[in-house]
């Protein structure tokens, strides 16, 4: 089985497929209703479940009225701590890297508000939803510790999943004693919940010590093990069906409580159990971006040029696990700084433990930095985009290793001349529209990791000349369902509608995490080389065939394209797949393929996408409400398998940007610790109405080191640069500068 | 205590035997008559997800009690098709991208068809205002605006061909 693609051998060309702005192959089941997400599972003898979520922060629970919920007509069961059957291991350890703490009724313990403290099992989800309700629990409470004054500040040993939480490039203090200028920004943004538009849900059934789960999930695989070790049974005995995610971001990576006490409730009733979180339950048990309080510090010399950048984070996590948004570090690899120091602190406050949300770290640290690099454009008297010009990393400024590709330069100037930058006046407060609104124009740099993870995948060449290739991959929104098809395609040298792509269950290959931005890279790359190897599988047959029109072509001499091997000394000379197989007597041929970076790549080179995004906005002068009117991105990510979605990532991230900026906001009581705005007329999101335009050009990139592809990322980057851009543009309508996020009327007062 | 209502969901007469009153439309069409392709997104008439046309109306089938909706025409996601042919709202989401995840995307569709039959999809701005009741979290809004307003078009024309 080959490893991944040799990716020295340069850029590798792929078919016909790649590239193709197709339509989603999902989209006819996804606009017709067909396409069944897990909670659209409806097994017979099906129960729904209904949990209690705690009244308070912290404490305990005293009692809970399980005989009134009992007697109400259609309960089956109520479980709690008392009648929970056991797990194989114990909620409050983590597994492994990637397990976080959980709540799974093994105690009487109140950590966070919403907290699941019981079960319903019941007949139907009206006669649960009672018997949740008159559950009526009573508590011993403590009293809540909520933000950063009501929490307690610790020192955390890592920030992100297993990441540094400092890093320091020279000696910051003497940096900025000898900078020319020096500004100081300090940001503050809020919590923030993932609110996918379908609530986490799961049906769990039981046949026995097997398994079956339907639940959405962004790493089916690994999950699946998660779930078997919690219930002392091995994986194969697990079978996770994810075909449709309703969204993620983040949230439906990890292995959360209620997936735990659905799967319990089947194991105590004995039959299929449905659980089904309601909005207002999506803001507890299944993380959140974690608040954090930023400090960043900029110096440079005469000539404009950094002197030092420094940047401090404190974020949130829960008072007993912990993830940490790292984004101190996200000021380490965008600008050309010989001083680099990032830190970090954290605070345990009486809330749920935050996860991975779309750029974690990411977009937090990088609206930070965005407003520090234009308060310090606005000192040396710069227009914001030639002062980050001036400031062009042409190397990684944290390692020192030359970017494996970056066309930055390219965004830039493309995403300005699309914006209309040129001409815009220094100053703030200079502009207006038709209507007498304050108009402004602001920038930011988009930045993101291009990781790849570890996956596998599986091909078959069929003797009716078509192939299915499959790997357990995941699609939450991103179209991993056409990407993957379409590298998948290239990869056995077939057009996209002759190749079966099968996704989204744990029988098949690892198709590693849908995260990171890194899913298409490394699940893409998986199938490539799986496709590949059956096709070399192939070619050695035809080759020493006599009868075979490449007979006799070495290995190098054939390439597969559109079904067929062709000679590449001699296109005259073909064969198709059908007839090689045919005349080998074989039904099919199988290949396997692993994706995974070459460590000699990772070690030398640093890896990034990259994007500037440009915004408008426009302010009423009376009433101060703020509208984005436009913006434009402009991203260089590698190869783009499909410009169609992946402008719709984009888009979408930038969007997340818009929210981020001047909507969302996650608020705790700080008295009872409960959250205020826990539902979707509280927390606000974007709406239609709030973003009418928005654009993304893609820059063409090539790149021979992130793997044979040439494939980064998309999913998350958007979000980066705009919330910075926006507020930057806030500053240039009003001459306000932004402290804390949402911008909030008040604030430009 | 056992009550009976009867709809006629996509043409088809349903007679639901309901033993509870507290069930609403949507979680009547979705556990009790299995047609699951109307979402369930927050159950309290703020996101969209789970837009239905009621006598021809869109509205929250999650608000809505089955009860007080005996005797309606109720049109869901699976009933615009006809067999292979798609609906032009639905086949303008496919082609614009109206979507990712495709969550929102039943709710979505059947509000742009409900806002092109009351005429508010004359013009983007008309579009996304009258479109914001369906949020999409995925935030694939430039795709549903553009495809609205394709569709509106698209059956503006087969109109007047008809007419
Ligand atoms: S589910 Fe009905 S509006 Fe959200
Ligand atoms: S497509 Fe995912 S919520 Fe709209």
């Amino acid at each position: 089985m080959p490893d991944t693609l040799n990716p020295t051998a340069g850029h590798v060309k792929l078919g016909s497929n790649s590239g193709q702005p197709m339509s989603r192959r999902d989209g006819i089941a996804k606009v017709t209703g067909a396409a069944t997400y897990a909670a659209d599972n409806r097994p017979d003898g099906l129960l729904y479940a209904v949990y209690a979520g705690a009244g308070i922060a912290r404490g305990r629970v005293t009692s809970l009225n399980v005989g009134a919920a009992k007697a109400h007509p259609g309960v089956v069961e109520v479980m709690t701590p008392e009648n929970r059957p056991p797990l194989a291991l114990d909620p409050d350890e983590k597994h492994h890297f990637f397990a976080w703490r959980i709540e799974a009724l093994q105690n009487d313990t109140v950590r966070y508000a919403g907290q699941p403290i019981a079960v319903v099992i019941a007949e139907t989800l009206e006669a649960a939803t009672e018997g949740a309700r008159l559950l009526a629990p009573t508590y011993d409470e403590e009293p809540a510790r909520i933000g950063f004054d009501g929490g307690e500040a610790y020192d955390p040993p890592t920030v992100g999943i297993g990441g540094n939480p400092t890093f320091e490039k020279g000696d910051a203090e003497a940096a900025e004693a000898r900078s020319a200028k020096v500004v100081e920004t300090k940001i503050a943004t809020p919590m923030q919940y993932h609110n996918a538009m379908e609530p986490h849900a799961i049906v769990a059934q039981w046949d026995g010590d097997k398994l079956t789960i339907d639940t959405p999930n962004q790493a089916i695989v690994m999950a699946r093990g998660g779930f078997a070790a919690y219930f002392g049974i091995p994986p194969e005995n697990v079978t996770l069906r994810s075909p449709f995610l309703g969204g993620g971001f983040g949230s439906k990576a990890i292995l959360v409580g209620p997936q735990l006490l659905c799967i319990l409730a089947a194991k105590l009733t004995g039959r299929p159990v449905k659980l089904t979180l309601r909005r207002d339950q999506m803001y507890g048990p299944v993380q959140h971006r974690g608040a954090t309080r930023q400090t960043v510090t900029l110096g440079t010399d005469g000539d404009n040029r950094l002197t030092m950048i420094k940047h401090h984070s404190v974020a949130t996590t829960s008072s007993f696990d912990e993830f940490i948004e790292g984004a101190a570090n996200a000021s380490q690899n965008t600008y050309a700084t010989p001083v680099l120091k990032s830190s970090h602190g954290a605070v345990r406050q009486d809330t749920g433990t935050p996860g991975p949300m779309r750029a974690p770290g990411e977009a937090t640290g990088s609206a930070a930095l965005e407003v520090a690099m234009d308060r310090m454009a606005e000192k040396a008297g710069m227009d914001p985009l030639e002062f980050r010009l001036l400031n062009y990393a042409e190397t990684d400024p944290a390692s020192g290793k030359e970017y494996s590709s970056k066309n930055l330069r390219e965004c830039y100037a493309e995403g300005a001349k699309r914006f209309g930058w040129a001409g815009r006046p220094l100053a703030p407060g200079m502009m207006k529209d038709e209507h007498g609104r304050l108009k402004g124009w602001g920038m930011g740099t988009a930045m993101f990791p291009a990781p790849m993870f570890q996956a596998q995948a599986r091909a078959v060449l069929k003797a009716d000349g078509t192939a299915v290739l499959e790997t357990a991959g995941a699609d939450m929104g991103q179209g991993a369902w056409t990407a993957l098809a379409q590298i998948a395609a290239d990869g056995v040298g077939l057009p996209a509608d002759k190749v079966e792509f099968l996704s989204g269950t744990s029988d098949q290959p690892d198709g590693g995490v849908a995260g990171g931005s890194g899913h298409t890279a490394t699940a893409g790359s998986a199938l490539f080389a799986a496709g590949s190897d059956a096709v070399a599988k192939l070619a050695e047959i035809a080759m020493k065939d006599p009868d075979s029109p490449v007979f006799g072509a070495d290995n190098a001499g054939v390439e597969a394209r559109e079904g067929r091997l062709v000679r590449l000394d001699d296109e005259s000379r073909s064969d198709s797949y059908a007839d090689i197989l045919a005349r080998a007597g074989l039904s099919e041929i199988e290949g396997n393929g692993t994706g995974a970076r070459n460590p000699a790549d990772a070690e030398a080179r640093a890896m990034f996408s990259h994007g500037a995004v440009f915004a408008e906005v426009l302010i009423d002068p009376d009433l101060y409400q703020i509208r984005v009117s436009r913006l434009v991105g402009a991203f260089a990510a590698g190869r783009i398998i499909n410009p169609k979605l992946a402008a719709s990532q984009l888009n979408g991230g930038m969007i997340w940007g818009v929210g981020f900026a001047l909507h969302e906001e996650g608020i705790h009581d700080p008295r009872t610790g409960r959250p205020v705005n826990g539902d979707l007329a509280g927390y606000h999101v974007p709406v239609n109405a709030d973003v009418p335009c928005v654009e993304t050009l893609l820059i063409d990139e090539e790149d021979h080191f992130v793997n044979a592809l040439g494939v980064k990322g998309v999913g998350e980057m958007g979000i980066s640069g705009t919330v910075g851009a926006i507020a930057n543009a806030v500053w240039h309508a009003t001459g306000k500068r932004v402290t804390s996020f949402p911008i909030h009327i008040s604030a430009l007062l | 205590m056992t009550l009976s209502i009867s709809l006629t969901v996509n043409g088809e007469r349903r007679d639901v035997p309901l033993e509870d009153p507290r069930a609403t439309l949507l979680d009547v069409l979705r556990e009790r008559i299995g047609l699951t392709g109307t979402k369930k997104g927050c159950d309290r008439g703020q996101c969209g997800a789970c837009t239905v046309l009621v006598d021809g109306r869109r509205i929250n089938s999650c608000l809505a009690l089955a009860v007080s909706h005996d005797g309606a025409e109720v049109t869901t996601i699976e009933g615009l098709a006809q067999g292979d042919e798609l609906h032009p709202v639905q086949a303008a989401f496919v082609e614009c991208d109206g979507f990712q995840c495709g969550y929102c995307t039943p709710g979505q569709i059947m509000s742009a068809v409900g806002l092109i039959a009351e005429g508010g999809a004359d013009d983007p701005e008309h579009i996304r205002e009258g479109m914001s009741g369906n949020i999409c979290r995925c935030a694939a809004y430039p795709g549903i605006t553009a495809a609205v307003q394709d569709a509106q078009k698209r059956m503006a024309a087969e109109e007047r061909k008809s007419a």
